[in-house]
């Protein structure tokens, strides 16, 4: 163990969505501080919604994140619709349905290829790899199969992989064309194999790192995302709408995001408490593939978020080939509505967790509050949990390669800090 | 051959020109990796430097005096400097709060002081030179292939 006091500060976390920092303060052998800090500067959404038109604020808010764009477009257009009682179609609902699964493929894939996957090669950058490695030149290929796979099926269904224009209050404003779902199905068919075998190398992963903390998703019993009621490990029942009355807002003087605890507790969102709570839902196809994967789960190894991702890439393939067999598109128009004074909740399970959205408005439909609370923002608690015990269990380790861990730590979380520092919380002065 | 030497860059923003390029990799970095030497590009790679480059992608708006002295420094060791995205280019979206009425101001002003942030959100070319620009929200996926081209193109000569 390291003898005296140590600082260790790491400006700049690298291969993570947006910017990160952590700070450790050692003294007599016992870490005094850790923090996880979001210097990512606020851009102040809350309050720029205030005074604009419902019509509006989807593809608004949907410049919250360049990654999670299209999570927070569902999330935004499910609280509107929830606020003016919209009853969408099952045409609506399937292509919401395959535009989210390309999202969770895409933004997946773009995490476990190219953040993670050089800590378990001892690389730099996935564009580093060695092409003239067998294994190592088909893991890049993979990376961009996969990733491309995942825009397209995004663009079929929303017109675009990043902030997609064609979802509305109500429906869709452009549709997709009939004749190209074999074609998806096919190209879907053809990464399955590459998506399979990066749940074996995740499955194989010794990494670890377990926390005693409370494990928080939406329920649904196919593995939607798209669920009503949240549950926790605990056996919590929340209905959706109810969810931010059990979060409390935490400030970190040091951080740009808001943090959260569940009704006082540390608690984790994302894939592994999703697979945690929630794997019977899994496509069949995915359990019968996977099946010694998903028997790892529940489990409180926080690097098997990784795992959980990787089955989540291979289930949102499955459900897509599933509904792309049998979604023939007719011509729907968005369902029409009288604007009214109202508000709404949305709740939706994005790539990194439960997203909410709720929104206020007038009788014109001018909004007049919103607050939206993001994954990374609940999750921030127990990053910082996690490297506090990691640093605490591992002051033998040279400076760097402490380090390097905390920071492979902090990835196996996943963050986003684009979608964390969006916003503030007036009431935590 | 010598490979030209690439920053990518992101400051105040929602980073999705920065997604829209990891995935126009996808299907371009056959073509690119040969000719293009990441060296600095944190959503790609841990070991990042600004020195030497011969074209910077800048994508955000600028919020603080320390993105200031940053900018500074890439234009400083840049050759080309490209500014990247709706933000880059005229510091929206990310710069409601410059059109904040006075109310609205004095409620985030805690926060403003707090973490130091500038009185108003700018676009890169109000602290430096910018020679190129990819406008949209996010960029326009052509017009960044157009210019990627042609910045190879001067490298091969």
């Amino acid at each position: 163990m390291h003898q005296g006091n140590f600082d260790l500060t790491l400006d700049q976390i690298t291969k993570i969505e947006g910017h990160a920092a952590l700070t450790l303060k050692v003294k007599n052998g016992t870490v005094e501080k850790c923090t996880f800090e979001i210097p990512e500067y606020k851009r102040f959404y809350t309050q720029a919604v205030r005074g604009k038109n419902v019509t509006a604020i989807p593809q608004m808010v949907s410049r919250i994140c360049g990654t999670c764009s299209n999570a927070h477009l569902l999330c935004s257009i499910n609280a509107i619709e929830d606020a003016l009682n919209i009853t969408i179609t099952e045409q609506t609902y399937k292509l919401r349905r395959l535009l989210n699964n390309g999202l969770i493929i895409r933004d997946h894939a773009l995490h476990l290829y190219v953040f993670v996957l050089p800590d378990l090669y001892n690389r730099d950058s996935l564009l580093e790899f060695d092409e003239d490695i067998e294994e190592e030149h088909e893991l890049v290929h993979d990376a961009f199969a996969i990733k491309e796979v995942g825009n397209l099926l995004a663009k079929w269904s929303g017109g675009r992989s990043v902030h997609a224009p064609a979802p509305t209050i109500g429906g869709f404003l452009m549709l997709p064309k009939n004749g190209e779902q074999e074609k998806l199905i096919l190209k879907l068919e053809l990464i399955r194999d590459k998506v399979i075998k990066i749940i074996k190398i995740f499955e194989k992963c010794n990494f670890e790192i377990t926390e005693d903390i409370l494990f928080s998703a939406l329920q649904d019993d196919d593995y939607d995302f798209l669920g009503k009621t949240i549950i926790t490990h605990e056996n919590a029942c929340v209905p959706a709408r109810n969810y931010a009355d059990h979060l409390e807002h935490v400030v970190k003087p040091y951080s740009q995001g808001s943090a959260y605890t569940y009704e006082g507790k540390t608690f984790m969102v994302g894939a592994l408490s999703r697979m945690n709570l929630s794997k019977e839902g899994i496509h069949q196809n995915t359990k019968d593939a996977a099946a010694s994967a998903l028997n790892m789960f529940p489990s409180q190894n926080i690097f098997h978020n990784n795992l959980a991702q990787a089955l989540e890439i291979l289930h949102c393939l499955d459900d897509s080939i599933d509904i792309l067999k049998k979604l023939e598109i007719k011509d729907e128009k968005p369902i029409p509505y009288t604007m009214k004074a109202g508000m709404g909740t949305g709740v939706i399970e994005a790539p990194r967790g439960t997203l909410y959205h709720r929104y206020s408005f007038d009788d014109n439909g001018m909004i007049i509050n919103g607050d939206i609370i993001v994954p990374t923002g609940q999750n921030q608690i127990c990053i910082e949990k996690s490297l506090w015990d990691f640093a605490q269990k591992n002051l033998d380790l040279p400076k760097e390669e402490l380090s390097h861990e905390m920071e492979k730590l902090v990835r196996a979380y996943d963050p986003c800090m684009s979608c964390a520092s969006h916003f503030l919380k007036l009431k935590i002065e | 051959m010598a490979k030209l030497r690439v920053g990518w860059f992101t400051f105040t923003c929602c980073e999705d020109s920065t997604i829209l390029f990891t995935e126009m990799l996808n299907t371009h970095w056959n073509d690119w990796k040969d000719k293009i030497e990441f060296v600095n590009a944190r959503i790609l790679k841990a070991n990042n430097k600004i020195e030497n480059l011969d074209v910077s992608f800048i994508e955000g708006s600028i919020s603080s005096q320390e993105q200031v002295d940053k900018l500074k420094e890439i234009r400083k060791n840049s050759k080309t400097v490209v500014a990247i995205g709706a933000c880059a280019c005229t510091a929206m979206p990310s710069g409601w709060r410059n059109s904040f009425d006075e109310e609205t101001k004095e409620e985030i002003k805690f926060l403003i002081d707090r973490y130091s942030h500038l009185e108003k959100v700018e676009p890169l070319k109000t602290y430096i030179t910018v020679d190129e620009s990819v406008q949209g929200c996010p960029m326009n996926e052509e017009r960044f292939l157009e210019l990627m081209e042609k910045t190879l193109s001067n490298i091969e000569k």
